[in-house]
């Protein structure tokens, strides 16, 4: 009955609060180009969608629905829901693909639960078999890789944030408005948003290559920005343990461990951290560990290709002028 | 007012946790069962509001017989009382069975607030909150780092990444609580004492309407799993005075500088 290709993969766009497609996008419509064809969804302000539709044809997307609607800045997570569910009954797709985000992960609930459909969460890739769609996860902080599949009808898959490297080829636009009547559903009022003022040209913590974290061994905000200063000469994204968020050096957007990020750099950097269970659950399938603690039972050593036994007060700095030294 | 907080028994994080590699569940042998922390900050959060307001506090959990002994732990903290939901038949259950059990629970118990964690530290799925929003038919206030509960609404504050969002909502609601919020208070004697008296209910799937092999439901399956050789450390040396040279060095023979 559609015109929608039968190996249709809708993905649901988001945006930064400015506008613009936000960076999981790229990776979600990279996804869903290795499995079938992407189509993606828009839910924007009024008048927004255009410039939404073709940064994501650009990245990929065959074609773009969108929904304008003054709803999705003033109710929490159920207009998306709904214009994913019209999106979803008109393309009739084989997945679809959500970014693990805390807007992504409502989203994906209310859609999943609502539709019946089989839901796969913090996916890090994606493949075909004869079956079907099969989303891959890292679990137990990487010490398992698990495959999951729906038992019948389309898999809903929340893809974490910056595990997918794959990019689609980009695409004319094709722009299709979708019509979404609102359920009706119940909804939180959003009050007020304030937007964080983005002042810093670091890498994002999700997906980076590079990462710089500090932890309580720093010992106090001021300190921490030895942890920011090799940050910037590496070209690193900062990260921090829990201690260091919770004594305040550093906001809780860029812990890394279980109930923060899960990080898989080239390179990551543990200065003052512990190097708890917890913590190594979100960084130990990095590349190469570097690791600087004064304690030399420090657990972190146990997963670190190069420790380091001292002080970070005295070696970070050095490192940094060796590493400045290097660049003239 | 009638607070549900849910609660959820998890292999204690500080051990080594291990996946059954025949049926894909925790191995819930390999390590100690705790009641999740964050399950633990969701029932201050409902404990505290209790402490200077007119409220019912009951703890709610899906899990196996055994973890009984784990939820009766938020009874000792001071919940008034708790309800699990035990049954052969939902073990492994995914996402979607695990959310139609818990709602048709929560209904059958009736409830204005329902106060869950973001994140479990063994599914990490954090959808579970919005999936009962939705088959509850109330809004969903999710991963709150403060809360202000009122006697016919709740309202919170959400940090992003790209910003800082305050929700509200009139009651019934979901919400879900994030790490930011305080830790929970730890039970008492007294309160270990009371948590013996206190109502403990037991319910199957079938008591709260619910077939666990219902095949109208798609469901999410695994289909294949593998451990991976756990990392093994490299060299590791004493700072002598040129530690942060040496780790230049490193840095730049590996291409990382
Ligand atoms: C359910 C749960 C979830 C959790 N989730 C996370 C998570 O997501 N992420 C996370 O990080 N933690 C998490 N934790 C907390 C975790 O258990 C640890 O408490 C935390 O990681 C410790 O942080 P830290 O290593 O910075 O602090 P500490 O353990 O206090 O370690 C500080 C280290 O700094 C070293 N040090 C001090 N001064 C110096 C110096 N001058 N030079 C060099 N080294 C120095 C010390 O030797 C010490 O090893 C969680 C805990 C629980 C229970
Ligand atoms: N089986 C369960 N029983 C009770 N509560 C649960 C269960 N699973 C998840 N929850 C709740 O949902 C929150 C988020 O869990 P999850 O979606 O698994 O990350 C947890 O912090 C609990 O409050």
């Amino acid at each position: 009955m559609t015109d929608y290709a039968a190996d249709s993969i809708l993905v649901l766009l988001e945006a930064t609060p400015t506008g613009e497609l936000a960076k999981s996008a790229a990776g979600l419509l990279g996804a869903a180009s290795l499995i079938g064809t992407p189509v993606a969804l828009a839910v924007t302000a009024p008048g927004q969608a255009q410039a939404l539709a073709e940064q994501a044809a650009a990245a990929g997307a065959e074609r773009v629905l969108t929904v304008e609607t003054d709803a999705a800045s003033t109710q929490l997570t159920v207009p998306i829901a709904d214009a994913l569910a019209a999106a979803a009954a008109t393309v009739a797709p084989d997945a679809v693909l959500i970014s693990n985000s805390m807007e992504g992960r409502d989203v994906a609930g209310r859609f999943a639960a609502r539709t019946n459909a089989a839901l796969a969460i913090d996916a890090v890739g994606l493949s075909r078999d004869e079956e079907g769609v099969v989303a891959h996860h890292s679990v137990y902080g990487g010490a398992y890789n698990v495959d999951s599949a729906a038992t019948f009808g389309p898999l809903v898959v929340t893809v974490r944030e910056g595990a997918v490297e794959t990019r689609a080829e980009a695409k004319p636009v094709a722009l299709e408005a979708l019509d979404a009547t609102p359920s009706g559903k119940a909804a939180a009022t959003i009050d007020s948003f304030e937007a964080v003022t983005a002042t810093s040209t670091r890498p994002e913590l999700k997906g980076a290559t590079k990462v710089v974290s500090g932890g309580r061994g720093l010992g106090s905000a001021e300190n921490f920005a030895l942890v920011e200063q090799l940050a910037d000469t590496l070209g690193a994204a900062v990260g921090a343990s829990r201690a260091a968020v919770d004594a305040g050096y550093i906001p809780q957007t860029h812990q890394v461990g279980q109930t923060g990020v899960s990080v898989s750099p080239q390179l990551y950097i543990a200065l003052g951290i512990s190097g708890a269970i917890q913590h190594r659950a979100g960084m130990q399938t990095a590349k190469t560990i570097v690791a600087v603690n004064k304690d030399p039972d420090a657990p972190i050593f146990e997963v670190a290709d190069f420790g380091v036994v001292g002080d970070v007060f005295t070696i970070v700095p050095q490192l940094i002028s060796a590493l400045a030294e290097r660049k003239k | 007012m009638k607070i549900i907080v849910l609660v959820k028994e998890v292999p204690d994080t500080y051990g080594e946790r291990k996946l059954d590699l025949e049926t894909g569940l925790a191995d819930r042998a390999a390590s100690e069962a705790v009641l999740d922390e964050i399950g633990e900050r969701a029932l201050e959060v409902a404990l505290s509001y209790a402490d200077a307001n007119e409220a019912e506090v009951v703890v709610m959990s899906m899990a196996p017989e055994r973890a009984a002994t784990t939820i009766r732990k938020g009874l000792a903290m001071g919940a008034a009382s708790a309800v699990q939901v035990a049954d052969p038949g939902l073990a492994g259950a995914d996402l979607g069975l695990t959310a139609r059990t818990l709602a048709a629970a929560i209904r059958t118990a009736g409830f204005d607030l329902v106060v869950t964690g973001n994140l479990s530290t063994d599914g990490s799925g954090g959808v579970l909150p919005a999936m009962l929003a939705e088959l509850l038919e109330v809004p969903n206030l999710t991963a709150l780092s403060s809360v202000e509960i009122a006697a016919d609404s709740v309202s919170g504050t959400r940090d992003t990444d790209d910003g800082t969002m305050r929700l509200s909502a009139k009651l019934p609601a979901v919400i879900s609580i994030t790490e930011a919020l305080p830790d929970a208070r730890f039970p008492n004697f007294k309160g270990i004492m009371a948590a013996k008296k206190k109502p403990f209910e037991t319910l199957s799937a079938a008591d709260v309407g619910i077939d666990p092999q219902d095949l109208t439901a798609a469901a999410s399956i695994m289909t294949a799993i593998a451990e991976k050789p756990p990392r093994s450390a490299g060299v590791k040396i004493t700072d002598e005075g040129d530690a942060g040279v040496k780790i230049a060095e490193f840095l730049i023979e590996n291409r990382l500088a």
